[in-house]
């Protein structure tokens, strides 16, 4: 039904986004224009691996501890013994590994690649102020009018 | 079936949160397609960012929206906003004849990839292949090996800390790119390329549009230049370079 709904909703809603995203990147003659296309596209990437990640009725995927489900309304310093003596005499070391979690290995791979995202981005932005400060613009269309007439006629002074 | 069965009775009100946030996911790219401005778009870019990263909190994946929202909606959308600042404002309209063939190829390979959609695994299935070895046996794992309660943390610092090593060397590497373009002495503003002895384009970039509009460049141009006479600024633009 509406679950069913989402299954393939889901993964076209980023396709569309990340379209756009790609869109944005081929069609604007503007570098900054170009370099925010270019962020949304690869938010989008990221939006794909995060719901590949995603496991129905997960949690995140943050252990629990052991004793917050099962001795859930008493007193603290009861609960604290509890995990001293249950919890920790149990497999999981105090944490409760029969709760549903998420996936934590795209969550790993996308914080990486975000941070490296923002590293070329910065790159990128750097290098569109330097063409500014040399071309005197940042539209592709009058760069390469720029190039053309410096490469007729060796100098545009 | 068990498992959609009890996601359904408790998921309803996520799955409505969760295709708002796809709307309004939609609705800010298509902006950003639209708009001309490049402030407006920068700054939607951060919306844009920040909304994903309330999505990825939806998701499960708390820590990506905690670095999406710090990085990516802040961080980058500063980066942006200051290299706009030093370069332009707005963005010229692109004519229509020039959009068909990038349109053209997005819409071609959007339709293969929403071709392919159908051999993907089912939203949230917790058998599908990524989520069904090496991500769960961290899971498994991390209690005993590294007795921490956040996973992703054993993973990223502990299980893959080569992969979080070499992204450090990578945003030491952009720094140092960035300072190699850029001037390592604080001229970023001033420097010209002169290949072969010329200058490859005329007017100095900078002088030229507060010629043009005083107003809303004039800040940045004098920080920029700060330590040359104001005078003569407008009048020879590259004067100071030698």
């Amino acid at each position: 039904m509406f679950s069913e709904f989402l299954a393939d909703y889901n993964y076209i809603v980023v396709i569309i986004l990340m379209m756009t995203g790609l869109y944005v990147v081929f069609a604007s003659r503007n570098l900054i224009k170009k370099l925010a296309g270019l962020s949304v596209f690869q938010t989008s990437v990221f939006l794909l691996y995060i719901t590949i990640s995603k496991v129905s009725g997960g949690q995140p995927p943050i252990l629990e501890k052991a004793y917050a489900k099962d001795y859930a309304g008493l007193a603290p310093e009861t609960l604290i013994a509890a995990a001293e003596g249950a919890g920790k005499a149990a497999k999981g070391h105090g944490y409760n590994l029969d709760i549903t979690y998420s996936n934590p290995l795209p969550h790993v791979l996308i914080l990486t690649a975000i941070v490296v995202g923002v590293a070329t981005l910065a790159i990128g932005l750097s290098l569109v102020v330097r063409i500014r400060e040399v071309y005197g613009t940042i539209e592709e269309d009058q760069i390469e009018k720029a190039d053309y007439i410096y490469n007729l006629e060796g100098t545009a002074d | 079936m068990a498992v959609s069965l009890n996601a359904s009775s408790v998921a309803i009100p996520t799955i409505a949160l969760d295709i708002g946030l796809m709307a309004l996911l939609v609705v800010v790219a298509f902006a950003i397609v639209r708009m001309r401005s490049l402030f407006a778009i920068v700054m939607l870019q951060g919306v844009y960012s920040l909304v994903c990263a309330a999505w990825f909190v939806s998701l499960d994946a708390v820590d990506v929206a905690f670095t999406e929202a710090a990085v990516g909606a802040g961080v980058s959308t500063v980066l942006m906003l200051a290299a706009m600042l030093l370069a332009d404002r707005k963005s010229e309209p692109v004519p229509m004849k020039r959009q068909w063939g990038p349109l053209l190829i997005v819409l071609i390979a959007g339709a293969a990839m929403i071709l392919a959609v159908g051999d993907m695994p089912n939203y949230g299935a917790a058998n599908s292949p990524a989520n069904s070895y090496v991500g769960m046996d961290y899971i498994a794992r991390t209690a005993e090996d590294i007795d921490i309660p956040n996973v992703v943390t054993a993973v990223l610092a502990s299980y893959r800390g080569y992969d979080t090593f070499g992204e450090t060397v990578v945003i030491f590497s952009a720094g140092l790119g960035v300072l190699l373009l850029l001037g390592l002495n604080g001229n970023a503003g001033r420097w010209r390329a002169k290949p072969n002895g010329h200058r490859v384009f005329r007017p100095s970039a900078p002088a030229a549009a507060v010629s043009k509009t005083s107003d809303e460049t004039k800040p940045n141009e004098t920080k920029k230049r700060r330590g040359r006479p104001r005078k003569s600024k407008a009048s020879t633009p590259d004067g100071g370079d030698k």
